[in-house]
């Protein structure tokens, strides 16, 4: 997944957020992004790091909380964790799986002066 | 920069008239058209970068004491990608007043995307109306390739971009202008990675794998083939000269996604071509069907319900 997009994205959010309240300057930055979306927390760090860099949010402190990803079994009936796209159903091993949950990325909140 | 996807100021572009020089209609009567416009770029919509910096702030070394300056928490609950969502949307709703039915068509580099639209423009092209929206990096050639074939075909240039986004999309959309029930064909940038989040207002999203690539292409990538409703498997032609697992293959997209139906076909021989044309016709019936019920809806149409009920009655 292109993480730089994704961080451009984040910071426009942010940049809105900073216009709409009169923010001075972001301190942190809180996502929420899924076990099973595309991202990779350690790329999308780099990544806001470098775009925020001449911004309000210059320095700021990305926090990603990562949430857990599930699925629909057909075969038992139910919800069940899943972990990563790919992966079996951990009651039958099975693949009808359908995700329900954990391929959400958000930006939750801020903390700003 | 394109304050969407990201991209380089200035690299973003949508190139040329729709049409080739010459335009073939399908009762033999042929048209010209002026040279191919030039490069358009498209205009960034007034996102300044950095206009709410601040005081230069060079990194951790920070004139304000730490902790002094009192701070708040603000809730933004926003989704990352609520913009491209946005465009999407609107491309989607645009198509469904219209009754396009639109593609988007995802692959690697190389799999057969444009030569599968070219054969695919050649069987329906009397029936349907169809048109193209190509994306690559650089250069025109697979716009090129489509309107030599007589449809009308518009290139999107991502410059260093990996994938086309809604906001492109919305973009060559004006410029095309296809016409009411066509059939909308975009060919994505080659790329199974990050085209796969970014909705582009699509029905469907259309994964082509050629049998060159290896049958666990579906498990190296699940996010894409996940959210495909069909595979085309290409250059089936080849697989006497190659150690391809066909039922493996099959299992593994499967696997990824249960729901996700399969069409072996080869661009250049025409075998399984005939199944795929059925589900675009299906589709293409479906999207004209949808058009007419919403133009029958009370509050739709100059005319008024009257004359919009008759009009869907007859397609």
């Amino acid at each position: 997944m292109h993480e730089m997009t994704l961080a451009e994205s984040v910071l426009q959010i942010v940049e809105d957020a900073a216009r709409r309240e009169g923010l001075r300057r972001v301190r942190a930055v809180w996502l929420e992004i899924g076990q099973l979306s595309s991202v990779e927390p350690e790329a999308m760090r780099f990544c806001f790091d470098a775009v925020a860099r001449d911004s309000v949010a210059a320095g700021a402190r990305l926090e990603i909380v990562t949430t857990a990803g599930a699925a629909w079994c057909i075969e038992c009936s139910e919800r069940v964790a899943l972990a990563k796209l790919g992966a079996a159903c951990p009651g039958c091993g099975g693949y009808q799986l359908r995700v329900t949950e954990g391929a959400e990325m958000r930006v939750k909140e801020l903390e700003a002066e | 920069m394109c304050s969407t996807c990201g991209c380089g100021s200035g690299e973003v572009g949508v190139e040329g008239e729709a049409h080739a020089h010459e335009h073939r209609h399908s009762d033999g009567t042929v048209h010209t058209h002026g040279q191919d416009g030039e490069l358009a770029h498209v205009h960034a919509h007034g996102h300044e970068h950095g206009a709410y910096s601040l005081e230069p702030v060079s990194g951790p070394a920070h004139a304000h004491a730490p902790g002094l300056e009192p701070s708040r928490m603000l809730r933004i609950e926003q989704d990352i990608l609520a913009k491209n969502d946005a465009y999407a949307a609107q491309n989607r709703s645009a198509f469904e007043q219209r009754g396009i039915f639109a593609l988007n068509l995802v692959s690697s580099p190389g799999a057969g995307k444009t030569a599968l639209l070219v054969r695919t423009i050649r069987a329906l092209g009397d029936r349907f109306e169809i048109s193209v929206i190509e994306g690559d990096q650089q250069t025109s050639h697979d716009a090129e390739r489509i309107r030599a074939t007589g449809a009308p075909a518009v290139q999107i240039n991502t410059g260093k971009g990996c994938h086309l986004d809604a906001h492109m999309v919305g973009h060559a959309l004006a410029r095309l202008d296809p016409p009411q029930d066509a059939i909308l064909m975009i060919e994505n940038v080659g790329n199974l990675v990050c085209p796969a989040a970014f909705d582009l207002g699509e029905a469907h999203k259309v994964v082509v794998l050629s049998v060159t690539e290896g049958e666990d292409k579906p498990l190296k990538y699940p996010d894409m083939f996940r959210r495909a409703s069909l595979m085309l498997l290409n250059k089936i032609d080849l697989l006497p000269y190659l150690e391809f697992d066909l039922e493996r293959c099959v299992d593994y997209a499967h696997r990824t996604n249960p729901g996700l139906r399969i069409i072996g076909v080869s661009a250049v021989t025409g075998e399984g071509i005939a199944e795929w044309l059925v589900w675009l016709e299906q589709g293409a019936g479906r999207a004209r069907a949808a058009r007419g019920e919403i133009a029958a809806l009370p509050d739709s149409g100059p005319a008024g319900p009257g004359v919009a009920v008759v009009r869907s009655l007859i397609g």
